[in-house]
C-alpha cells in the first residue's frame, strides 16, 4: 500500500458518495455508485485482497450499476427529496 | 426527522471511528485471524492437500465448500424470489400499454451493435478464463459467472431485449440456473456414494485411476466452479430482464 495514492482514493470515495447521496438525477447517482465501488475495488487491490476485489469489480461496479439504471429506467429519474 | 436521522448518524458514527481503535494494524501477523491454527492449517497445508496456489479459492470451493454451496442457493433463490415478484404475463394487445417514463428512441445503434459484436466474444472468452483459471489466479466461479451474466446483459442492452430473449429465452436460462447447483450437489453425492463425507473430494480419485487425490480435489474445486457459473450467469441475465422489461419480458431497454 503507497499512503499518498490510499489518501486520494479515500478523499475520492467520500466526494463519491456525498455526490451519490446529493444528485437529483438518479441515472447520475448510479453511475457515480458504480464509480464509488471501482474506488473500493482499488482499495481492496491495493491491500492484496485480489479475489474480493474482482469481485467487487464484477458485481459491484458492473452488474449493480446496470441493475440500478434498468430499474432507473422503469420508475423515476428524479429524486424527490 | 432529518435532525433526528443526523443525530443518529453521528451517533453511530463517533461509536466506529471509537471501535477502530481495537482492530489489529492491517497485516498483523499477531491478529486473531492470523495467530489461530486453523488459519495456519490452510496456509501450510493446502499445497499438499490439493496442489492448488490459490489459497482463498481452496478455502473456498474445498475446506469451506459446504458454505458455497448454498451461497449458491442463496443466488439462485433470490433470483427466483425476483422472478415471482416481477414476472407478469404480457399485456393483451388491445389494452393501453403505459408509456415508459423516458422515451430512450427504439433504434439501435449500428456503431454500438457492431462493437459489441466485436467485444461480446472477447468477453466471454475472458469470463471462461476466469472460471476455468479460478483456482490458480484471482477469479472463480462467482466473477467469472458474473462476467459471463454481463456480456449477456451487454448483448440485451445493445440489440434490444427480445432478441437476446430469443436466444437465451426464459425456460433456458431458469433451467440453467437449476442445472448449476445440481452440478454442485452431484460432486458432494458423488463423495458420499464413494464412502466419504459429502464434497470431500480426495476420494473422487477412484473414478479416474490415473489421477492422484491432490488432483482430484484440484479438478473438483473447477467442477464446483463451474456449476457456480452457470446460477451466477443466468441469474444476473434473469434479474437484468425482469428488471428492465417490468417483468414482461418484451420491450425493455
Amino acid at each position: 500500500m503507497i499512503w499518498q495514492f490510499d489518501i486520494l482514493i479515500l478523499i475520492f470515495l467520500v466526494v463519491t458518495a456525498v455526490i451519490s447521496l446529493q444528485v437529483k438525477d438518479l441515472l447520475a447517482a448510479s453511475m457515480v455508485f458504480g464509480t464509488y465501488s471501482f474506488l473500493i475495488c482499488l482499495l481492496w487491490a491495493g491491500m492484496g485482497a485480489v479475489d474480493v476485489a474482482f469481485t467487487e469489480a464484477t458485481v459491484g461496479a458492473g452488474i449493480s450499476a446496470v441493475i440500478l439504471i434498468a430499474t432507473v429506467y422503469n420508475t423515476r429519474r428524479d429524486s424527490s427529496d | 426527522m432529518k435532525w433526528i436521522g443526523l443525530i443518529a448518524v453521528i451517533f453511530t458514527g463517533g461509536l466506529l471511528l471509537s471501535a477502530m481503535d481495537d482492530f489489529p494494524n492491517w497485516g498483523d501477523a499477531h491478529s486473531p485471524a492470523n495467530s489461530s491454527p486453523v488459519s495456519q492449517y490452510y496456509i501450510e497445508q493446502t499445497m499438499t492437500d490439493s496442489g492448488v496456489p490459490n489459497m482463498v479459492t481452496a478455502v473456498l470451493a474445498d475446506y469451506r465448500g459446504y458454505d458455497t454451496m448454498f451461497e449458491t442457493v442463496v443466488v439462485l433463490i433470490a433470483g427466483i424470489a425476483i422472478m415471482a415478484i416481477l414476472r407478469v404475463a404480457k399485456q393483451v394487445p388491445g389494452g393501453a400499454k403505459p408509456t415508459p417514463a423516458h422515451e430512450v428512441g427504439d433504434q439501435h445503434d449500428i456503431i454500438i451493435g457492431t462493437t459489441c459484436r466485436l467485444l461480446i466474444p472477447v468477453l466471454q472468452l475472458f469470463a471462461l478464463y476466469v472460471i476455468a483459471h479460478g483456482h490458480h489466479s484471482p477469479g472463480g466461479g462467482f466473477q467469472g459467472g458474473v462476467i459471463l451474466g454481463a456480456s449477456f446483459i451487454l448483448a440485451a442492452i445493445a440489440k434490444g431485449l427480445d432478441p437476446a430473449l430469443q436466444r437465451l429465452p426464459e425456460k433456458r436460462y431458469v433451467k440453467l440456473a437449476f442445472v448449476g447447483v445440481v452440478i454442485y450437489v452431484s460432486f458432494g453425492v458423488a463423495c458420499l456414494i464413494l464412502g466419504e463425507n459429502f464434497l470431500d473430494y480426495g476420494v473422487l480419485h477412484e473414478l479416474l485411476p490415473t489421477m492422484s487425490a491432490e488432483e482430484a480435489r484440484s479438478h473438483s474445486m473447477l467442477g464446483v466452479e463451474i456449476g457456480v457459473a452457470f446460477t451466477v450467469s443466468m441469474i444476473m441475465f434473469a434479474i437484468y430482464a425482469n428488471l428492465a422489461s417490468k417483468g414482461e419480458l418484451e420491450g425493455g431497454l
